[in-house]
């Protein structure tokens, strides 16, 4: 066993499962998350990573198993569930609606509503304040490249979107942001961007989930690195323990990694 | 240096290609424009044969008495239009509409006229006032009903209102033996709607003014509130619109309850506009709706569209209508035209959504 260490994870789960009919997407999952970190996750196509961030935010709900937020047991009902908890998600398929624009979309789901008798009485949105806080958020994130706040999304490029998709986030005074694939349709620089954006939300003390196909991306931002492969956690190891072709080794199974070799405590 | 180069074929052909651009993201960003330079089209064509060529009888189309003719008939398909195009924005489609705003304005003459040919005459001869009433909720339970089938058995939207447009349909001549209930059998309150006042040189009915203020509401209940920003999600993508907290389902209830308010709105008016409670009246007026909608812009895959672009589109028809009939042209003309602008509108709408930045 591990040495038991005093930081709890912010993010846990024990032996999650979940079936899809008969393809079975996650088979007893562990996953810790610490406080402060970025942990990539990868794996091959149909890993159940997606599954597995799916059952964490709420957009599908496990078949069994538990999830802990802070140690705090949790069952989410909905995306608004875990988003009540702190933890925000950016979807592989980034779930944008791109006839709205960047500020709508910001706070598409929680939109704020005017003070007094025009918002209570009239429901009357506040776009006035929407918009300069999506601006602010934006600009924090240093991605305010857009032309407009009332650009409606579809008009933006790939990389816009996903910078908009991260930002909404990063906004919401968030402890925890999923990200799943988000450099996957990226060209190089946009990449950069986006690797720089998920630095930046861990300096803002901000815990990451990173999935990424893209090994080079996952050694540069990852603390630690959960390898998924059948539907669980095959191994967690560092940038610093195991080579690249050693994690794609265990993603295939064609390498094992013992527990006392792997890195389940945190590293920061 | 090139720069300095005269104007080449190729640098017009960019200026032209630019053009275009800025029409189609103008259109994206304001799709009402289009049917607004169609009902202007035609406005400035029906002026020139009129007013110039003497065309027909065209030289009465731009009289007061003409106008407020013109306005008036589209009540029954501008009101009902609304509902539509709230159904629309989700990707669904309505086509329930027309026998609901039926049964609804059956429900209510029936309640509120003692005649012996229904099988409803055990719960005749109510208040007006209350029959009314009694009308508008069966109109929203009838769209609730619609909206519970979508929603809790996952049916498609034109499956679950081809289904409840026989229904109700059924339920009209069952319960109300399809005898017309003529406006003199009934009490004033329920012709209401058909009050006529002067505004300046033009008549407009409680009707107009109603349909009216229901747009200037809609519109800014789809535009300025949450519920209003959901529905073009919902519409938009709605795995999307899930996964940003938006509980998608009730959404969609809710629109087919708020489009059966809506509905019942519309029957009051109908019974005020036509005189009468009929089964028979408007039997297109489902397709009508659609092709107002269509016309104005709103794209039928969902999330695109404005209302202001359904008020127009409902104008384009009437005028239409107004116009070839006063030109001494036939029926068939109108239903050519509305034809092509349909099919303008939708090839319109595919161009749009290829928009970039
Ligand atoms: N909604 C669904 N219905 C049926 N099967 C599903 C569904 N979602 C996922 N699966 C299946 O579950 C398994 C895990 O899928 P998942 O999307 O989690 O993989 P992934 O690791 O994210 O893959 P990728 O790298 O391709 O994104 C796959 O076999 C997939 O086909
Ligand atoms: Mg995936």
């Amino acid at each position: 066993m591990t040495a038991t260490t005093t930081t709890q994870p912010i993010v846990q789960a024990k032996d999650l499962s979940k079936s899809f009919g008969r393809v079975v997407g996650l088979a007893d999952c562990s996953f810790e998350l610490y406080p402060g970190e970025v942990l990539a996750v990868v794996g091959d196509n149909g890993a159940g990573k997606s599954t597995l961030i799916k059952c964490l935010s709420g957009a599908l709900s496990p078949d069994s198993g538990e999830m802990y937020i802070d140690g705090e047991a949790v069952t989410f009902k909905s995306t608004n569930d875990s988003r009540a908890k702190g933890v925000e998600t950016v979807y592989q398929t980034l779930a944008v609606a791109p006839v709205l624009d960047i500020s709508e979309n910001l706070y598409l789901g929680r939109e704020i509503r005017k003070k007094g008798i025009l918002g209570k009485v009239f429901r009357s949105l506040d776009k006035k304040k929407m918009r300069a806080e999506a601006t602010q958020s934006l600009n924090d994130l240093g991605v305010l490249t857009v032309q407009s706040i009332t650009q409606s999304v579809e008009t933006l490029s790939g990389g816009q979107r996903q910078a908009v998709a991260v930002a909404r986030a990063g906004a919401f005074g968030s402890k925890v942001v999923i990200l799943d694939e988000p450099t996957a349709a990226l060209g190089v620089n946009e990449s950069a961007r986006v690797l720089k954006l998920i630095k930046d939300l861990r300096e803002r003390g901000m815990s990451i989930i990173l999935i990424s196909h893209n090994m080079p991306q996952v050694f540069d931002v990852a603390d630690r690195i959960h390898v998924q492969r059948l539907g669980r956690r095959a191994a967690v190891v560092t940038p610093q323990s195991h080579q690249m072709n050693e994690v794609v080794a265990i993603m295939t199974g064609a390498m094992t990694v013992p527990e006392a070799e792997q890195q389940l405590t945190p590293v920061r | 240096m090139s720069s300095t180069a005269p104007t080449t074929a190729a640098d017009e052909f960019a200026d032209k290609a630019s053009t275009m651009q800025k029409v189609q993201s103008s259109l994206h960003r304001y799709p009402w424009l289009s049917p607004l330079f169609v009902l202007a089209l035609l406005l400035v064509i029906f002026g020139v044969l009129g007013l110039v060529m003497g065309v027909g009888d065209l030289e009465n189309f731009f009289k007061p008495g003409t106008i407020s003719l013109m306005l008036q008939q589209t009540v029954i398909v501008g009101t009902l239009a609304i509902a539509q195009t709230i159904v629309i924005l989700t990707a669904g489609i309505d086509l329930s509409i027309g026998a609901i705003m039926v049964f609804a304005q059956m429900f209510m003459a029936n309640l509120a006229v003692y005649t012996t040919a229904s099988n409803v005459t055990f719960m005749a001869g109510q208040n007006p006032v209350l029959a009314v009433f009694i009308g508008l909720i069966v109109a929203t339970l009838a769209g609730g009903l619609n909206g519970f089938l979508i929603v809790r058995f996952n049916l498609p939207p034109f499956i679950v209102t081809l289904g409840t447009l026989s229904i109700f349909t059924a339920l009209t001549l069952i319960l109300f033996k399809a005898r017309t209930i003529q406006g003199k059998e009934m009490p004033d309150f329920m012709l209401l709607m058909s009050t006529k006042f002067e505004l300046g040189p033009l008549t407009f009915t409680l009707g107009l003014i109603v349909m009216l203020l229901l747009y200037v509401l809609f519109a800014y209940i789809l535009r300025g509130t949450a519920w209003g920003t959901h529905v073009y999600a919902v519409g938009d993508d709605p795995v999307a619109a899930e996964l940003s907290g938006i509980n998608v389902k009730r959404v969609l209830f809710s629109v087919y309850v708020v489009a059966g308010v809506v509905i019942g709105v519309a029957a009051w008016i109908t019974i005020g506009r036509t005189a009468a409670a009929s089964p028979n009246v408007a039997p297109e007026i489902n397709l009508e709706t659609i092709t107002a909608v269509v016309i104005g812009g709103t794209s039928l895959f969902g999330g695109r569209g404005r209302l202001l672009g359904t008020l127009l589109g409902t104008f384009i028809i009437v005028v239409l209508d107004f116009g070839l009939s006063l030109a001494g042209l036939d029926q068939a003309y109108r239903v050519l035209a509305i034809g092509v602008l349909v099919i303008a509108a939708v090839a319109v709408d595919q161009w749009i959504r290829k928009v970039k930045a």
